[in-house]
């Protein structure tokens, strides 16, 4: 009896031991992809990184010396525009979902909207976007990318501002009350000014996403290859450029193309660390 | 009993949260420039009416009041609630300094916030001279534009007090103002308790009793929303009239 | 100070920034009605065309006016459960691993770099499997005598796999670590060891929260175009295998729409409108499995 007890023991810690191991095994494989491609891409990209690569403008295949200086300054034009356009009204809702709405049935339908909208796939908001902007200008335009991007950020940022700002205490709008300070001075002055961190991390949050998006701007931003600095024209950026050469025949184009995918992984990458670091502080002052 | 020109006068003043009444027919009258306890086991209503005379009651969702609040002549529930708060100012349980904003803008927060912009001569004066009213000043004149955060919990329930003095209301509010404070911290609230009576009407909610005996002029007691009693300190405290109050103050309830 | 004055103002103010606040969460519902509405009205002429018939015809020949989604819809389907099976065995070990064996030290640093990979733009993804994926695949598939395409239906499906995985493991490692301690606790003073205790206390009580995070997977990976587009190999055919060349919804709207005109456009905005039924409808149910994980 005891005997085979101890025996049934001894089959359980071993199987405990074979399936932890496992389980630590099966953990790690996927981490191997990931550093992979870090891995890859820098030791194929960096290669091209030169000033030049920054300062000049795309070059015909077969000609040495093209940039992406266009790529560049049209993601930040694109992304800024749709930041200008989407960061406020979602400012605004999720302080409508904190501040008023609260556990209405319009608030819970507005936070609903917001969550399935954050799974509609970017392509769909494209043809959206190209609807609503390409069509009725009746030519492809960085504003038409910036719309679908700034349609794409706002339900992270409504939500990641409501979540904040329900963080902040209750008594601190009542001292700001109690002063007879009016509710929208309230909100805009202490509970807004209270939660900024976390507001700004969500913000970083989804210009990161969109930074690095390409399927919203295929048929609204387009691409160009040269230079223009008008949101009426159709303008480059970066995933844009990375796409049409890494689907070129050419391979000066595509060993381009590995350069450009540094430069916007960095931005990407920088943007999303800044976000967690913003995000711990919030953390620690809690 | 009658109060002379009181300051505050409620008239059959009930208060409710949805369907439940907490304030039960209150009809009452504060003495102005002297010191008010409202005490009483917890769960009787007296923060819910100390509540009620700033117009704070009100943001609780399904909150709300019958019968009549006179500030002197004026009835506040008929009041824009904004001029009611600017008048009648209030502390809180909990210390609660605007964590984004230095020692000198928190004093100033009752005019900052509402945008309204004063001299650096008149804000550096109505700043010092309300971080004196609250017993303060000598304590951070040197620190004015770090973050209030980093005082201690007895210097920044004082920060409060100042910052709810710069607007000069007439009558301050204080619930269990030093409830999370220590024993030292919260001798030194008394004190200033007794100073500012000159200056303000205090009303203060309390469930410490000897505390009520130091600082308060008058004190009413209340029982299950409703008022008990109402009187002197002094004579409430050694000849009470209502059994219930005497059993509360001889510890019957907790 | 002007008491009378100060009051005035307040009031409309509030009012105003009221309705501007509210007003912007009216918005939110209004995108969502206006995209529904706008890919109805965009996709009408083809609706109307074609029918119901759209959805279960093979043929896509945009020459002869020939539109039938089925082999994208399959195309979309294979590709995302495929990347599914092969994604949520990792996930899910890594969900424990991260949630409840990891020592707080490793786990943390690590769920960091996870999250940060979690970020890297689809483009880039695509670009890589393009260049190195596609390759190591090629050479399998001669090896196990399957048409050496390289690109496909399975390469699509493992850089879905890669994509999809850091979010179904995150939402499956959140859950894990809201399991209560005295459950667990109850479990090891029953003598239970740490695989019996997550057998039996843990995943039963996260068994929700994994599901709901697979299922987001899935939506994601239902609507990923990029990384699919480069390397399906963009065949409009039904696949007939795994190693086939196919297309998904999203990467023939993705190579299609810029010289679609007329009918052939209507149809793509089609495509998409029956894209965003299904991941709304997806992201729906990945909704009730995490208001579950709540109660």
């Amino acid at each position: 009896m005891n005997n085979t007890n101890n025996v049934r023991y001894q089959w359980r810690r071993t199987k405990n031991q074979i399936i932890l191991a496992t389980i630590a095994v099966l953990a790690i494989i996927p981490a191997i992809p990931l550093f992979v491609i870090l891995f890859q891409l820098f030791q194929k990209g960096i290669s091209s990184l030169s000033i030049d690569f920054f300062l000049n403008l795309p070059a015909p295949p077969g000609e040495p010396g093209g940039g992406i200086k266009n790529a560049i300054v049209g993601t930040f034009i694109i992304v800024g525009l749709a930041s200008l356009m989407g960061v406020p009204i979602s400012i605004m809702a999720g302080i409508y979902l904190s501040e008023y709405g609260k556990e209405s049935k319009f608030a819970h339908l507005v936070r609903m909207c917001a969550d399935i909208f954050q799974g509609v796939p970017s392509i769909v908001i494209g043809i959206i976007a190209y609807a609503w902007v390409v069509k009725p200008l009746g030519k492809f335009s960085a504003l038409a990318g910036s719309v679908a991007l700034a349609i794409m950020m706002i339900p992270v940022v409504v939500r990641t501002t409501e979540e904040v700002l329900r963080l902040v205490p209750n008594i601190l709008r009542e001292a700001s009350l109690a002063l007879g300070v009016p509710y929208w001075r309230t909100v805009l002055k202490v509970v807004l000014p209270t939660g900024m961190v976390g507001v700004t991390t969500g913000v970083l949050i989804a210009v990161a996403r969109i930074a690095g998006e390409t399927a919203p701007l295929l048929f609204t931003a387009f691409g160009n290859p040269f230079m223009t600095y008008n949101p009426l024209e159709p303008m480059n950026a970066l995933p844009l450029l990375i796409f049409n050469y890494s689907m070129s025949p050419y391979e000066d184009w595509w060993q381009q193309a590995w350069g450009a995918s540094i430069v916007l992984i960095t931005i990407v990458l920088l943007l999303n660390i800044a976000s967690r670091i913003l995000a711990r502080r919030v953390a620690g002052e809690k | 009993m009658s109060i002379e020109n009181p300051i505050f006068r409620t008239e059959d003043l009930c208060a409710y949260y949805g369907d439940f009444m907490a304030i039960k027919h209150v009809t009452m009258s504060i003495p102005e420039k002297k010191v008010t306890a409202f005490m009483g086991p917890s769960g009787c209503g007296k923060t819910t009416i100390l509540r009620c005379l700033n117009r704070l009651h009100e943001l609780t969702p399904g909150a709300w009041y019958s019968g009549k609040i006179f500030l002197r002549d004026q009835d506040i529930l008929e009041m824009d609630p904004i001029l009611v708060r600017r008048k009648v100012g209030m502390v809180f349980q909990k210390p609660n300094p605007f964590p984004t904003m230095t020692i000198y803008d928190n004093v100033l927060a009752g005019y900052k916030l509402l945008g309204i912009r004063l001299k650096k001569e008149e804000a550096d004066r109505i700043c010092e001279e309300a971080l004196r009213k609250a017993a303060l000043w000598d304590e951070v004149k040197d620190i004015l534009h770090r973050r209030g955060t980093f005082l201690s919990g007895g210097q920044q329930q004082r920060l409060c007090i100042a910052r709810a003095l710069a607007v000069n209301p007439e009558v301050l509010l204080m619930d269990e103002p030093t409830s999370a404070l220590d024993p030292k911290a919260t001798l030194q609230i008394e004190n200033l308790i007794v100073d500012l009576k000159n200056t303000v009407t205090i009303i203060i909610v309390t469930h410490n009793m000897p505390q009520a005996g130091r600082v308060s002029d008058y004190s009413a007691f209340f029982y299950l929303g409703e008022l008990v009693e109402f009187g002197p300190t002094a004579e409430m405290f050694t000849n009470p009239k209502d059994p219930r109050t005497e059993e509360y103050l001889t510890g019957k309830f907790s | 100070m002007n008491d009378k004055k100060l009051s005035l103002p307040s009031k409309i103010w509030d009012d105003v920034f009221r309705y501007l606040a509210f007003g912007s969460g009216l918005v939110v519902i209004l995108l969502i009605v206006a995209s529904l509405i706008t890919l109805i009205i965009q996709s009408w002429p083809a609706i109307k065309h074609y029918g119901l018939s759209f959805i279960w015809s093979t043929d896509w020949d945009p020459l002869a006016e020939k539109y039938g989604a089925l082999p994208f819809i399959v195309g979309t389907l294979l590709t995302s459960f495929l990347a599914l099976i092969i994604a949520t065995p990792f996930a899910l070990a890594g969900a424990i691993f991260l949630g409840e064996l990891a020592p707080k030290k490793i786990a943390e640093p690590i769920s960091f770099i996870m999250e940060l990979l979690a970020g890297i733009p689809s483009v880039i993804y695509g670009l890589w499997a393009l260049f190195f994926l596609v390759p190591i695949i090629r050479a399998f598939q001669m090896k196990i005598g399957a048409p050496p395409y390289g690109l496909g239906i399975f390469t699509a499906s493992l850089v879905l796999a890669i994509m999809i995985l850091p979010y179904a493991l995150s939402v499956a490692r959140d859950v894990i670590k809201l399991c209560p301690n005295d459950l667990k606790e109850a479990a090891y003073g029953l003598g239970a060891t740490r695989w019996e205790t997550i057998r039996g206390v843990i995943l039963p009580y996260a068994k929700s929260g994994i599901v709901a995070g697979i299922v987001l997977a899935l939506g994601r990976a239902l609507g990923e175009t990029m990384a699919v587009t480069m390397v399906i190999g963009n065949s409009s055919t039904l696949p007939s295998s795994i190693w086939d060349l196919g297309n998904t919804m999203a990467s023939v709207i993705a190579n299609e729409f810029n010289e679609a005109q007329g009918l052939h456009l209507a149809v793509l905005v089609e495509i998409g409108l029956l894209l965003f039924i299904i991941t709304v409808i997806v992201n729906l149910i990945a909704r009730i499995f995490i208001i579950k994980t709540r109660v």
